[in-house]
C-alpha cells in the first residue's frame, strides 16, 4: 500500500482564453521512506499536480482524478476542515523561494510555534523547547537567538532552514518538495539535500523532489518520473533512467546535458514545449521528436508496462535487451 | 599568442554604506583587486557564488560602472571615463533574465535597430533595417519575426534578441552575465550552440559569468573562481576542473551535482555560510569555512601568483604551488 496514491490527475486551469490542460492524467505512487523526483522543463506541470495534492490551488483550477488517496485517506472526498488538520501536518510542502514564502511581518520563531499551537496543541514552553530542537536538526547554528529573528535578517540558505523546520515539525509521513535549492547557490544546495536525505533516513518519511535539475535528481533520488506538458512520459529507477531511457524526451533531454557533451556543438530539441494554442493532436512531443511518423502524430500512444518505464510512445528506446534476454 | 583585446589590472569596486542616522559610513568591498585578459576568439569564464562580485565585475567591464582603482585597457588603450561613450560599442552585455531586458512596447525590429540610432547617426533607416534583419538571420530567428513584440516570444528566442542586440555594433567583447541560467535544459543547449558559432564567425572574446560549473566546463577556454571580491583561482579550463588548488574550488566543484547517478564521489560539506562583504575577514577570506586552516591563513592574505594555473592559498591542494602573503 502505497503512502500517496493518485490516478488520472488532470488539472484544468479557466483562463480568459479558454480551458488551459496544465496536468493530464498523470498517476504517481509514492512509497513510505522513498526519495521520488519528479523531473520536467517549466510548463511540464510538475508543481501543480502536487499543489493539487495538497489543495492550494486557485479557485481557476478545476481539479479532476479518478484517486487522490494519502495514508489510505481519500483527499477528494474529504472536506475542507478535515484536510485542513492533515495538510501541514502528515503532509507538507516546502516551496522553491524561502524567502517569499515566509511571512516578512513575524519572526521564524513565532511561525514555526505557529504550526505546532495549531497541530499539536503544545503549551508555550514545551513549542519553544521543540522550536529549537526542530532549528538543531536542520543544522542552524545558535538556536535560541535565531528563533527571534526576522525572515529578511537571515540568508536564503538560512530561511531554506527555517522552512524544512517549519515543515517537519509536525514529523509528515510525506515531504513535497518543489524545487527546493533552485535559488541557491550550490554550496548551500548540497548542504540542503545532504539535509533532506539525512532527514528521510531519520524519520521515515517519504520525500517528493520536484526540479528541473539532472544533477539534483541523479543524485538524490531513488526513482524518477518524468513529466512533459502536463503528462508524466516515463518513469524508473534513477540507475536505468540514466542509462537507458525508453523516451524520445527522456533520451534528448540527457543528451542535451552540457557534461556530456564530446564535442564543441551540443545536441539540442528542436521546437519548444507546446502551449495551450498549440497542443498536437497525437503524441505531445510528436513536433520535436526525431523518430515522429504519421502514426505518432495521429494517435495518442498509451503508456507503454513497467518494464518500459511507462513511457508514453509508440517506439521507445534502448528495447534491445529486454528482447534478447 | 595574440595581443589581448581587453585587459585589467588590479581591478576593484567599493561602495560606501550609510551606516545609519549615526553610525559610521562603511565600505562596502564588492570586487577587491582582479586581474585579466580576455582574448579574441576565447572565453574567459567567471564563476563564483552570489555575493562574490561576479555581476559587479561585469558591470566595470562594460563601463556600467566607474572601478574605484585598478586599470582596464581595450586594445592596449586606457579606458577613461571621459570616453565611455565610444568605447561602449566594443563591449556590449547579454543579461541574464531575457524576459527583463526587452522593452515590451517595442518590436523586436526597433529594438534591435536602436543602438544603431544611437552610435552610427551616419546610417540611413534603410540600412539599419537591412543590418538589423541580416543579424535576425544570424541568430536563428526567422524574418517574420522582425515586426513582433517581446511577449510572443518564448524564452530561448528573446535571449537570441538579446544576444542579436548586442552584436549590432560588431563589437570586440561580449560579456555573458548568466546567459543561460534563466531557460529550460533543451533551450539551454541550443542557446551554448549559438554562441559558439557566433564567436567562431565573428571572433568574438567571451566573459562568461555563471554559476553554473557544468556549462562554464562546456564553453570555458579559461576559468576565474572568485570567492568574496576576490579570484581565489585561476587557470585553464582543464587544469582548474582536473586538478583545482584552491580548497574553495575543490568544494564547489564536489558540491556541483553530476548528472550520473553511478558516479559516488566524495562530496566536501563546507562548512556555515559566505560572510558579508562589509565584514571581509583579516586574511585568507575562506579561512572561516575552509577544513584546512591555519593560524598563518587567519593572519596573513594569500596573493594569486602570476602563473598560468595558480591558486591564492597557503596550503594548495592537487600540487599547487603555494602563495605568498601579501605585504
Amino acid at each position: 500500500m502505497s503512502l500517496l496514491r493518485i490516478r488520472n490527475l488532470s488539472v484544468e486551469f479557466a483562463t480568459a482564453s479558454g480551458r488551459f490542460r496544465a496536468v493530464d492524467g498523470v498517476d504517481q505512487d509514492v512509497d513510505e521512506g522513498e526519495i521520488l523526483a519528479i523531473v520536467g522543463e517549466s510548463g511540464s506541470g510538475k508543481s501543480v499536480s502536487m499543489l493539487a495534492v495538497m489543495g492550494l490551488l486557485p479557485w481557476t483550477a478545476t481539479v479532476t482524478a479518478d484517486e487522490v488517496s494519502f495514508d489510505g485517506q481519500d483527499l477528494l472526498a474529504m472536506d475542507a476542515a478535515a484536510r485542513r488538520k492533515m495538510i501541514g501536518k502528515d503532509l507538507a510542502m516546502i516551496f522553491q523561494e524561502p524567502m517569499s514564502s515566509l511571512n516578512p511581518c513575524f519572526t521564524v520563531g513565532w511561525q514555526i510555534r505557529e504550526a505546532l499551537r495549531i497541530h499539536l496543541g503544545m503549551g508555550r514552553r514545551e513549542r519553544q523547547a521543540r522550536a529549537i530542537e526542530l532549528f538543531e536538526q536542520v543544522g542552524i547554528p545558535d538556536p535560541e537567538k535565531r528563533l527571534g529573528a526576522f525572515p529578511h535578517q537571515l540568508s536564503g540558505g538560512m530561511n531554506q532552514r527555517v522552512m524544512i523546520a517549519m515543515a517537519i515539525a509536525c514529523k509528515p509521513k510525506l515531504l513535497i518538495a518543489d524545487e527546493p535549492t533552485t535559488a541557491l547557490d550550490v554550496t548551500i544546495q548540497a548542504q540542503i539535500l545532504d539535509l533532506l536525505t539525512a532527514l528521510r533516513d531519520e524519520t521515515g518519511m517519504g520525500l517528493v523532489l520536484i526540479t528541473h535539475d539532472m544533477g539534483v535528481v541523479a543524485e538524490t533520488a531513488e526513482r524518477v518520473s518524468v513529466q512533459y506538458a502536463g503528462q508524466k512520459i516515463e518513469e524508473q529507477r534513477v540507475g536505468p533512467l540514466f542509462r537507458t531511457p525508453h523516451h524520445p524526451y527522456t533520451a534528448a533531454l540527457l543528451d542535451a546535458l552540457p557534461e556530456r557533451a564530446t564535442e564543441k556543438h551540443l545536441p539540442t530539441i528542436p521546437g519548444v514545449v507546446p502551449g495551450q494554442f498549440d497542443r498536437p493532436e497525437g503524441c505531445l512531443f510528436s513536433p520535436r521528436c526525431k523518430f515522429a511518423d504519421a502514426k505518432c502524430k495521429a494517435q495518442v500512444p498509451p503508456a507503454l508496462g513497467p518494464d518500459l518505464g511507462r513511457a508514453r510512445c509508440f517506439y521507445p528506446l534502448n528495447t534491445d535487451e529486454r528482447v534478447a534476454s | 599568442m595574440t595581443n589581448p583585446v581587453m585587459q585589467a589590472t588590479a581591478l576593484q569596486r567599493h561602495y560606501q554604506v550609510s551606516g545609519g542616522l549615526f553610525g559610521k559610513t562603511r565600505t562596502l568591498k564588492a570586487v577587491g583587486g582582479v586581474d585579466f585578459a580576455l582574448y579574441p576568439g576565447k572565453t574567459l569564464a567567471v564563476v563564483g557564488e552570489s555575493g562574490c562580485g561576479k555581476s559587479t565585475l561585469a558591470r566595470m567591464v562594460t563601463m556600467i560602472e566607474e572601478p574605484t582603482s585598478g586599470t582596464l585597457t581595450l586594445d592596449g588603450k586606457p579606458i577613461r571615463p571621459s570616453d565611455w561613450a565610444s568605447l561602449r560599442k566594443s563591449v556590449q552585455i547579454v543579461f541574464q533574465d531575457p524576459y527583463g531586458s526587452l522593452n515590451p512596447r517595442h518590436r523586436i525590429g526597433a529594438i534591435l535597430e536602436e543602438p544603431l540610432k544611437i552610435n552610427r547617426p551616419d546610417l540611413s533607416s534603410a540600412e539599419r533595417t537591412a543590418k538589423a534583419r541580416e543579424m535576425l538571420g544570424l541568430v536563428g530567428l526567422r524574418p517574420e519575426h522582425f515586426d513582433r513584440y517581446p511577449h510572443m516570444f518564448s524564452g530561448g528566442q528573446r535571449q537570441r534578441i538579446a544576444i542579436a542586440r548586442a552584436l549590432m555594433l560588431d563589437p570586440k567583447v561580449l560579456v555573458l552575465d548568466e546567459p543561460v541560467s534563466a531557460l529550460d535544459l533543451s533551450i539551454q543547449s541550443s542557446i551554448l550552440n549559438l554562441l559558439v558559432d557566433l564567436q567562431e564567425r565573428m571572433q568574438l572574446a567571451y566573459l562568461f559569468i555563471s554559476h553554473d560549473l557544468s556549462v562554464v566546463r562546456h564553453v570555458a577556454d579559461e576559468v576565474i573562481v572568485m570567492y568574496l571580491g576576490r579570484a581565489v583561482e585561476k587557470g585553464s579550463r582543464d587544469a582548474v576542473f582536473s586538478a583545482p588548488f584552491h580548497p574553495y574550488a575543490k568544494a564547489l566543484l564536489s558540491a556541483t551535482p553530476q548528472a550520473d547517478p553511478d558516479a559516488r564521489k566524495e562530496r566536501i560539506q563546507l562548512k556555515g555560510e559566505l560572510p558579508s562583504p562589509l565584514a571581509i575577514p583579516d586574511g585568507c577570506p575562506f579561512a572561516p569555512r575552509c577544513w584546512k586552516v591555519q593560524d598563518r591563513c587567519r593572519a596573513e592574505r594569500p596573493v594569486l601568483p602570476d602563473e598560468d594555473h595558480s591558486a591564492a592559498c597557503f596550503f594548495p591542494e592537487n600540487g599547487g604551488t603555494p602563495a605568498g602573503a601579501s605585504g
